[in-house]
């Protein structure tokens, strides 16, 4: 009884302490500006459906705010729209639109300066300069929102999602169309990056810069102006993601640059001008990917080393895997190849002789490429059997010993 | 007129040379669509016969048809026709018997297996092709009387098309690696019926890899409607120059 009693006074004490503000055209306060100064913390601000211009809005205090029905705030193309400078603050259901633009200060829609605990969910935000920006956030959750922007140009256009120097962030679930990057990380550790959708952004659909320990698991980049970056990063981990249709000459499934110690498990690289490219990259893993009808399928530079190909399926690609020199530091071993032509005696699904991903004309192309052009002549595919048979100047050591029969269940 | 044309394709039809070509044509296909696993392979392995025996086999039967059908010319030519129309109808008639060999040969299995964009690209380029070889192939038959001169050359011209030409190319763009070559390529590739229409088709199937910087040049050429029909007009401009100077030696050939 007594614990009931002390729990029940815990409440009130607590209820007593949580207010609820209304905000609407209706209520006694119609502006979230005075909502936000009559606010305490742990209080929640309700906005009613409508459309508000205030200007900057900045929240000092640990609160909720939530939006009935994806109430419109205007930053009127002039201002940063919500600026959280407090920690465990609550952003939902809120519809930003028109945020200002500027060439010296990262205008966002939503951005978070040095804070802590902070979610941001089901957000929509319409032409916003940066959408969702971390500014040395820690252990914050950007959830389920929607950012959408129309800009044409790079420069005039910021990111979807930045975070710079945060924590353990939370990116899930969002689908971010048309801003420069479609999610940007530098100095960003310990994060993951869950189910997003990033199409059709200008540049990347997702950007990493020295962040380690990250993982991104089930997003679907696609159509991207030049596909998803990682670089100068260690110990990134990815899983399960779609890279599709980024088509360009520096346009990549995933560019990995001076990436090391990372593991690329089951992703479907399809339709891209390169589905992977790495340069300098080393001890990276990929295993049980599948390449569909790339250009390239694996763009390998010999500036990489120890890095570990394997049990990943090459289906329909134009060329398997292209390098730019004949040394070679990595291991492929176990893939299936659908242009593999040896035999299998033991029966074992195991192919009994090597088989050489790098075909004679992905060299000839690397070093000119206009000669593009005469791929799939009679004259080439002469070339191409000849060097299978007698290899001059494909790597000699760039070779599957261990190909598989048919293809994985991937 | 007509009556010269359904002469000629109830001959050539009959003729057991063009129904083993379609017999031949439809096993192969068949048995690639079967034999790989997955179509878009046997699309590729396609691509090759239609590179390569549909321009063959169409310039040397034709070569040996009209020579073989010398007399039967004379014949025509004592009546009172005119030489331009029964040149013509010679060409309407092979030509589209070849046509009606590959549609059944190739395009059916084609239509039946892949009926993609590739696919389609793949049957109109391969009856242009036919055509396109008809027209050349009348034209060195009617410029050499020795008949096996005629058909030596004929084969001489398959061979510098399918074989020799793309050597040459390669060879110039090596030794021209330091220029910038896009654009001229695009022209060069005019110059040759097979690479036409083998690019036509690496738009279709290729189109990743060929989104590349250079590709892109020539996505951006032979990949928009204006450049697709450019190249449609120089394969229609590969039957009709031709043809017109074969009929033009015709007219004037003593027989």
């Amino acid at each position: 009884m007594k614990t009931f009693i002390l729990l029940l006074c815990c409440f009130y004490y607590t209820a007593n302490l949580a207010n609820t503000i209304q905000v609407g055209k209706n209520e006694k306060i119609s502006t979230i500006r005075s909502a936000l100064e009559l606010a305490k913390d742990h209080d929640t601000i309700l906005i009613q459906s409508g459309h508000y211009a205030e200007g900057n809005l900045i929240i000092r205090k640990k609160i909720t705010i939530k939006g009935i029905n994806l109430p419109v705030i205007d930053g009127e193309n002039k201002y940063e729209v919500i600026s959280i400078k407090a920690d465990s603050v609550v952003v939902d259901g809120l519809k930003v639109v028109n945020s200002g633009t500027s060439s010296l200060e990262d205008f966002a829609g939503i951005k978070l300066y040095n804070s802590r605990n902070v979610t941001i969910q089901n957000n929509v935000l319409i032409q916003t300069f940066f959408g969702i920006y971390s500014q040395y956030g820690r252990n914050c959750i950007i959830r389920n929102n929607t950012l959408t922007a129309f800009k044409k140009e790079e420069q005039q256009s910021g990111n979807g999602i930045h975070c710079w120097k945060s924590d353990s962030m939370q990116i899930v679930g969002n689908s971010i169309t048309g801003h420069r990057d479609g999610i940007y990380f530098e100095f960003v550790t310990n994060s993951v990056i869950w189910r997003n959708q990033s199409q059709r952004n200008l540049r990347y659909g997702l950007h990493f810069m020295f962040s380690n320990s990250d993982t991104y698991v089930g997003n679907t980049f696609k159509h991207n102006g030049a596909g998803v970056s990682v670089m100068y990063s260690h110990h990134v981990k990815m899983f399960n993601n779609h890279f599709e249709e980024n088509w360009g000459d520096a346009a990549y499934g995933i560019l990995l640059k001076e990436i090391s110690d990372s593991h690329i498990e089951g992703n479907y690289f399809i339709k891209n001008t390169s589905g992977i490219y790495m340069e300098g990259a080393s001890r990276v893993t990929v295993i049980k990917n599948s390449f569909r009808n790339n250009g390239w399928a694996l763009k390998i530079q010999a500036s990489c080393m120890d890095n570990e190909v394997h049990k990943n399926n090459f289906l329909g690609n134009t060329f398997d895997v292209g390098t730019n020199g004949s040394l070679v530091l990595n291991n492929f071993n176990g893939n299936y190849w659908d242009k593999y032509e040896g035999y299998d005696l033991n029966k074992d699904n195991v192919g009994d002789v090597p088989y050489r991903p790098v075909s004679m004309y992905s060299m000839i192309v690397e070093r000119n490429p206009p000669a593009m052009i005469l791929f799939r002549s009679f004259m080439t595919t002469l070339l191409d059997k000849t060097e299978k048979v007698l290899p001059s100047l494909t790597p000699e050591n760039l070779i599957d010993a261990k190909p598989l029969i048919k293809p994985m269940n991937l | 007129m007509k009556k010269i044309i359904k002469y000629v394709i109830t001959d050539i039809l009959r003729n057991k040379i063009i129904l083993s070509y379609t017999i031949f044509l439809l096993a192969i296909s068949f048995t690639i669509f079967s034999l790989e696993d997955n179509s878009s392979k046997g699309l590729l392995s396609l691509l090759n016969i239609v590179l390569i025996v549909v321009p063959l086999i169409s310039i040397i039967f034709s070569t040996i048809y009209i020579y073989n059908s010398a007399e039967f010319i004379e014949l025509l030519v004592s009546q009172p026709l005119q030489r331009k129309k029964i040149w013509l109808s010679l060409f309407t008639g092979l030509a589209t018997s070849f046509t009606i060999a590959f549609l059944i040969g190739a395009g059916v299995p084609i239509l039946l297996f892949e009926p993609t964009a590739t696919g389609l690209m793949i049957i109109a380029v391969g009856v242009l092709l036919s055509v396109i070889f008809v027209a050349v192939a009348m034209f060195a038959a009617v410029k050499t009387r020795d008949k096996a001169k005629g058909i030596g050359i004929t084969i001489l011209i398959w061979l510098y098309f399918a074989l020799v030409f793309d050597g040459i190319v390669l060879f110039l763009l090596f030794q021209f690696a330091d220029y910038p070559l896009e654009k001229a390529m695009i022209g060069v590739s005019a110059l040759n019926p097979i690479d036409l229409g083998r690019i036509l088709i690496l738009l279709k199937m290729d189109v990743s890899a060929l989104m590349g910087y250079t590709g892109a040049i020539f996505k951006d050429f032979f990949g928009t409607t204006t450049g697709i029909s450019i190249s449609f007009v120089v394969l229609l401009l590969w039957i009709i120059v031709p043809l017109f100077f074969s009929t033009r030696k015709f007219i004037r050939k003593d027989l």
